[in-house]
């Protein structure tokens, strides 16, 4: 068996793809958005997957946390945020709304972003229960989400022209509809994706993506997570110069993930 | 109708049995003949129904409060094949009635898993319930756990004599202010123990931060206040007592005070006092359901069998089962029983197997634990998700350690019919 690191600075199962000794190429911020109510799904998994492809690429990871009354951190590069119950959505709500104008401004601005699933839904323009009632998104992304008795669960497989396939599992009653502003992330060949109707998934707008899939989304799809901390270095250091991260068990679990029944 | 649905059902069970076929078909059989079997057979226990539900650790629990109440000299009956849904109840009340439809027992205690169980209590509505936890498990089969905890409330409220609560679990506790009819009673942890159980909610603050206790604790009928090795104290009755335990690990010992409180609770309730010392002894007895933390022999050396179910199952197996010594094996099946969805595994931290490693991966989705004990520092022996070759490869490189395997349900069951080729392993039936 390989001698793995105790600090968790380094990859195992692989060969070592950064050494400890070199010096980091530059530090990036990621900020996971409300994490205390919004982890339903494995979340965890999406911000832990930048945090070490961060290392592995070079760089230094600083993880913030963003939670219901914090004060919002300044230079951030990276936001990550979950899908949570719908006793976790009310508890963000208003909170959420009091920070619409310093996320559009990060949106507008170009900051990569990754919204799963209740995220997606609140960086929406709306949120219409079954009953009803409007819960008020954020607008940042042109969707809007009504919710249905039927709920879409199941294994996922979204065709992306950008990040070739996606793979995922959805659990969703709540179904969106994409508007002209923001662009489907990609059609669903396998699973429903948005809504039972026009078989697309998820939403691309300026840097952010924007899915309803977990499983977690990242450490399946690498490209995507590369995706973003390309983007956050670029924006932020002028160029990305990648690392080589062992992505064997990653190409592995895609094919064996691919052939499970819905 | 009712005159021969019983022999029917009865021999629909000898027919699926020798063809060794599923054991809730019988059920299904004497349900779809006669609708009120099973309603009409509980009806006629003289102490009714107790029904266990919960996330974790309810098969186990079933077991210690059926040996418990048999100690009380009671006759009981119970589903123990864990086909825990009304179904599986019919199928397993056919077994045990004789031909003409009489079920000789003072109680029945089941095991219900917490969707099945509305069903059950809106029909049988029970008089003791004991719910035990309300964790994170297979969302894409109960949905949000805010909605499971609406399942045990009304479970909660369909008892009509004593509701058993997990004091410690906040989900639960609070059931109790919902309640008006039945009697509640908690059982509890001492304050230095909570932090061995994390709940979802401190998923991802600090380590070692504390659970977040309810405002004021009620009193607790037992209190576990200490685990050790082979032992345990429980608090109840205003004293401590300290008993030998087979069972291991700290949840399972968590809910052998709740199995006391339910067991007391009944057997307090007849004619002749409790037998604390029986209970005791019996509690000291009870070993671990099948899969549940099973110790089993293999070249001389135990191979310890730890089913994982969901994140809270994993990080407390993880926690109570130290790494030290071990071989280790992971195997994680994505079957219906199983959870589709393998966003769980990142919601379990596996930190304590980097010192060792883990020998070998296997089951339907190897490649997604391979990956997620990547990203978490964690080296790999091998992976094959074919689960025969894997465990010969496991137990082959691994002659002369203690072996432990964490397993998914259907993973599990692969791993018992591969063992018993090799070694004794209990028969369920």
């Amino acid at each position: 068996m390989t001698p793995v690191s105790q600090d968790g600075e380094s990859a195992a199962g692989g060969p070592e793809t950064v050494s400890p000794d070199t010096a980091s190429k530059g530090t990036i911020r990621v900020l996971q958005l409300y994490p205390r109510d919004m982890n339903i799904y494995g979340d965890w998994g999406n911000a832990l997957v930048l945090q070490q492809r961060l290392r592995w690429h070079g760089y230094t990871p600083e993880l913030l946390e963003y939670n219901v009354g914090d004060a919002f951190p300044a230079d951030v590069d990276l936001i990550v945020g979950g899908g949570g119950q719908d006793s976790g959505q009310l508890v963000i709500q208003d909170d959420l709304l009091s920070r619409e104008s310093t996320l559009k401004e990060l949106a507008e601005d170009g900051t990569p972003m990754l919204l799963i699933c209740g995220m997606y839904q609140l960086f929406g323009r709306f949120f219409k229960t079954r009953t009803g009632s409007v819960i008020p998104g954020i607008g940042v992304l042109d969707v809007e989400t009504h919710g249905t008795d039927e709920r879409l669960i199941g294994n996922v497989t979204v065709s992306s022209t950008e990040f070739g396939d996606v793979l995922g599992y959805e659990n969703h009653s709540g179904q969106t509809t994409l508007g002209p502003g923001v662009k489907p992330l990609g059609t669903t060949p396998k699973g429903t994706g948005n809504n039972s109707s026009d078989g697309k998934e998820g939403a691309r707008y300026r840097n952010i993506v924007a899915s309803y899939l977990h499983g977690s989304l990242l450490p399946k799809n690498p490209a995507i997570a590369d995706f973003l901390i390309r983007t956050a270095v670029e924006r932020k250091y002028g160029s990305f110069s990648p690392g080589a991260p062992d992505d064997r068990y990653s190409v592995l679990a895609r094919e064996h993930a691919a052939r499970r029944p819905r | 109708m009712l005159y021969f649905s019983v022999p029917l059902g009865k021999l629909v069970r000898r027919v699926s049995r020798l063809r060794g076929g599923g054991s809730a078909f019988p059920g299904l059989v004497v349900e779809k003949i006669d609708p009120e079997f099973m309603q009409r057979t509980l009806s006629t226990l003289p102490l009714g129904v107790a029904v266990v539900s919960g996330t974790n650790g309810k098969t186990t629990t079933t077991k210690m409060v059926v040996e418990l109440l048999e100690s009380q000299g009671l006759k009981v009956f119970t589903n123990r094949t864990g086909s825990n849904f009304t179904r599986g109840v019919a199928a397993a009340l056919l077994g045990d009635v004789d031909w003409r439809g009489r079920l000789d027992a003072d109680i029945a205690v089941l095991e219900l898993d917490e969707a099945h169980a509305v069903h059950f209590v809106n029909r049988v509505p029970p008089r003791y319930s004991l719910l035990l936890n309300v964790l994170r498990d297979q969302l894409d089969r109960f949905g949000e756990i805010d909605k499971t905890a609406q399942l045990l409330q009304h479970i909660a409220s369909k008892t009509t004599g004593t509701v058993v609560l997990n004091r410690e679990d906040p989900r639960v506790a609070r059931i109790a202010d919902t309640l008006d009819g039945p009697q509640v009673r908690y059982f509890g942890l001492d304050d230095s123990l909570l932090s061995t159980f994390p709940n979802d909610d401190d998923l991802r603050s600090g380590p070692g931060s504390p659970v977040p206790a309810l405002p004021e604790k009620p009193h607790a009928d037992v209190v576990l206040r200490r685990v050790g090795t082979a032992d345990a104290d429980f608090e109840y009755d205003g004293a401590t007592v300290t008993t030998g335990m087979k069972l291991r690990g700290v949840y399972n010992i968590f809910n052998a005070a709740a199995a006391l409180v339910l067991a007391r609770s009944i057997a307090g309730n007849g004619t002749t006092p409790t037998d604390h010392d029986g209970l005791l002894k019996a509690l000291s007895e009870v070993a671990p359901a099948f899969g549940r933390g099973e110790s089993l022999v293999v070249d001389g050396l135990p191979l310890d069998l730890v089913l994982v179910k969901n994140p809270s199952g994993f990080r407390l197996g993880l926690k109570s089962f130290s790494a030290g010594g071990y071989a280790t094996m992971v195997a994680i099946n994505d079957n219906y029983a199983d959870g589709r969805d393998m966003s769980w595994l990142w919601d379990v931290e596996f930190d304590s197997l980097r010192e060792g490693g883990v020998d070998q991966l296997t089951g339907s989705r190897a490649y997604d634990m391979a990956l997620r004990l990547q990203y978490d520092g964690v080296a790999i022996g091998a992976v094959d998700p074919d689960i025969t070759p894997a465990l010969a490869a496991f137990i082959q490189g691994a002659k002369d350690k203690p072996k432990r395997v964490f397993c998914t349900y259907t993973a599990m069951l692969a791993i018992r019919r591969e063992l018993s080729k090799i070694t004794t392993v209990e028969v369920v039936s």
